[in-house]
């Protein structure tokens, strides 16, 4: 029978998208939900996802947020190189770490790299950025189909999930394999619209594959509320509002940035 | 390790051959910029302009060995005649990326560049080198009336769709960058391009540009020494090559160094290679140099390196 999973990534502290997601990846007819990371950052409250993730008993691979706050470290790894774009990721990354608890650090601190699937005979790969690196910017327009065939044949994989970029795409590739980004629930794709993404990966007793990204609305004007009150720069909550990234722009390749209007 | 062992130029192996530059204008420009790193010209022939039967092979064996994405430069890329056909190719199988002076854009030349870029699902990014926000501070470096046209050149991409990088080598003191972003930025505005991207290079000391201002000093080499705990991925040479029209080598900073050149084809080029030019220390101070990504400030990365996490991952080794 066809083996169904939801796989979400970039929850970036937005509780209620999680609690949402939570309620519609069954409803879907997923039996298994997975995490891939990120998450605190940019988002309030950053404690609160983690009660839902533990109470959904939901697997969760180790973004770089998680492995920064985690550890202690200084930044967020989120690999930025533009002054501006790291001045943003610098005021999530002190908020998100000043407002988590210890436990919850230590929690992150020890989550898996990666996790592997067997879904009828589909070997599934599970990452935050790409299988190589944790932080790698994998986006849909500059990276090449034979750059993705070649991560499938050196990390044995015959469909290889990541997130980290926040904008969600899916590739057959020429070799029967696929790569999917599921996108991020923590903030908007930069399409003008308030919903968020998830990925829900089909794949039937024929081991035949079926990607389908879901739009999940979840109560953002409530999530933008939170925000102002915990005083979260206007640029963040205008992206929840309105569905157009503001931040952190730079790292975008044209096609991506194009498709916004920042 | 003895002290005159850490005082070797280190070897940086080949981790993953990621991206490839193409030097399809060879050493040929249009230009004579006074701080060009490998001195172009319309008559530096040190390297010539690639066609397209040397580029397709080269493009092909990309392919067999997982390159991710593509780059172009020279020299100016748009005075290579089959530059188009060598553009379409690429976007046929990856992402390109062209470094060019926008001094030889034509409303139909741009029109055929969007065209390409529409058909591909990869993105075509145009790099443009302007020097200075005004005539008074790019004219002096890239030549007369080169700002005008360069300047004319965005007009023309920005409203065909495109949303090219402006690069500029940094002439001026680095805690000068917000003031030069800020009138640049104001300039662009002008015409049309409200949403500038924006790339400052550090200066290379090597070339026409050791004349301009002045040359590496004495010591200034990467040595062993100086690699432990410092991030190699930051490195170009540890996930490129660049394409000529008489080989591979190492990068394009070095293309015109003899011993810089690898081999003829791809695989000839896939061992590592000892960091002992001069031009090293810029990149291995600044990083990012050469991909599309803004470099990070000065001496940022040497920290970076000493706190780098092994979690973050390594990438596989070729082959």
């Amino acid at each position: 029978m066809t083996e169904r999973v939801a796989i979400f990534g970039g929850v970036y502290s937005n509780h209620l998208a999680l609690a949402a997601l939570l309620e519609d990846a069954p409803r879907r007819g997923a039996a298994r939900i997975f995490c891939l990371g990120d998450l605190g950052a940019f988002g309030p409250h950053p404690d609160e996802v983690f009660p839902l993730l533990r109470e959904a008993q939901i697997p969760v691979v180790q973004g770089n947020y998680d492995n920064s706050v985690g550890n202690n470290l200084a930044d967020c790894q989120c690999g930025y190189t533009d002054a501006k774009d790291n001045y943003f990721a610098r005021l999530s990354y002190d908020y998100t770490f000043a407002n988590t608890a210890p436990e919850n650090k230590t929690w992150m601190r020890d989550l898996p790299g990666e996790i592997r699937l067997n879904l009828n005979g589909v070997r599934v790969l599970l990452c935050h950025g790409s299988p190589r690196r944790m932080n790698e910017f994998l986006w849909e327009t500059t990276t090449s189909l034979a750059f993705l065939e070649r991560l499938c044949q050196d990390f044995e994989a015959d469909i290889i999930v990541g997130t980290h970029t926040g904008l969600h795409w899916h590739r057959a590739l020429p070799n029967g394999k696929h790569f999917i980004n599921c996108g991020a629930i923590g903030r908007p794709a930069n399409d003008g619209r308030t919903c968020v993404w998830y990925a829900l990966l089909s794949i039937d007793e024929k081991a035949s594959v079926t990607v389908e990204f879901i739009p999940l609305e979840y109560d953002h004007a409530r999530l933008a509320s939170e925000m102002r009150a915990e005083n979260l720069p206007p640029e963040f909550v205008a992206t929840i509002e309105t569905g157009w990234w503001t931040t952190c722009l730079e790292v975008l390749p044209m096609k991506e940035r194009a498709r916004g209007v920042f | 390790m003895t002290a005159t062992d850490t005082d070797r130029p280190p070897f940086l192996p080949l981790t993953s051959l990621d991206t490839l530059w193409f030097q399809v204008a060879g050493t040929l420009c249009n230009l004579r910029c006074n701080h060009c790193f490998i001195s172009c010209s319309p008559q530096n022939h040190t390297l010539g302009l690639m066609k397209f039967e040397q580029f397709k092979p080269h493009l092909d064996e990309a392919v067999q060995y997982g390159v991710k994405e593509f780059y172009f430069t020279g020299g100016e890329p748009f005075i290579n005649p089959e530059i188009f056909e060598i553009l379409e190719a690429t976007l046929a199988v990856g992402p390109a990326t062209v470094l060019t002076n926008a001094t030889r854009f034509t409303e139909e030349k741009i029109a055929r560049l969007a065209g390409m870029r529409d058909a591909s699902e990869y993105s075509l990014e145009l790099r443009v080198s302007i020097d200075g926000f005004s005539p008074e501070t790019n004219d002096p470096i890239r030549g007369p009336g080169t700002f005008v046209q360069a300047m004319n050149g965005v007009r023309m991409l920005v409203a065909a769709g495109f949303l090219p990088i402006i690069t500029s080598m940094r002439s001026w003191e680095i805690h000068q960058d917000d003031e030069f972003l800020r009138e640049f930025k104001a300039r662009l505005a002008e015409i049309g391009y409200t949403r500038p991207r924006m790339k400052l290079l550090p200066s290379l000391k090597i070339g026409q540009e050791a004349k301009r201002d002045h040359g590496y000093g004495k010591y200034e080499f990467v040595t062993e020494a100086m690699m432990v705990g410092y991030d190699e991925t930051q490195l170009l040479c540890h996930n490129s090559r660049v394409v000529s029209d008489r080989g591979v080598h190492v990068c394009p900073i070095l293309v015109d160094k003899p011993d810089a050149k690898l081999g003829v084809t791809l695989r000839d080029s896939l061992n590592g290679y000892r960091l002992r030019h001069q031009a090293c220390i810029t990149c291995y101070r600044f990083g990012a140099l050469c991909s599309n990504a803004g470099s990070l400030e000065g001496n940022r990365l040497a920290r970076s390196g000493s706190e780098a996490n092994p979690a973050l991952g390594t990438t596989p080794t070729q082959n």
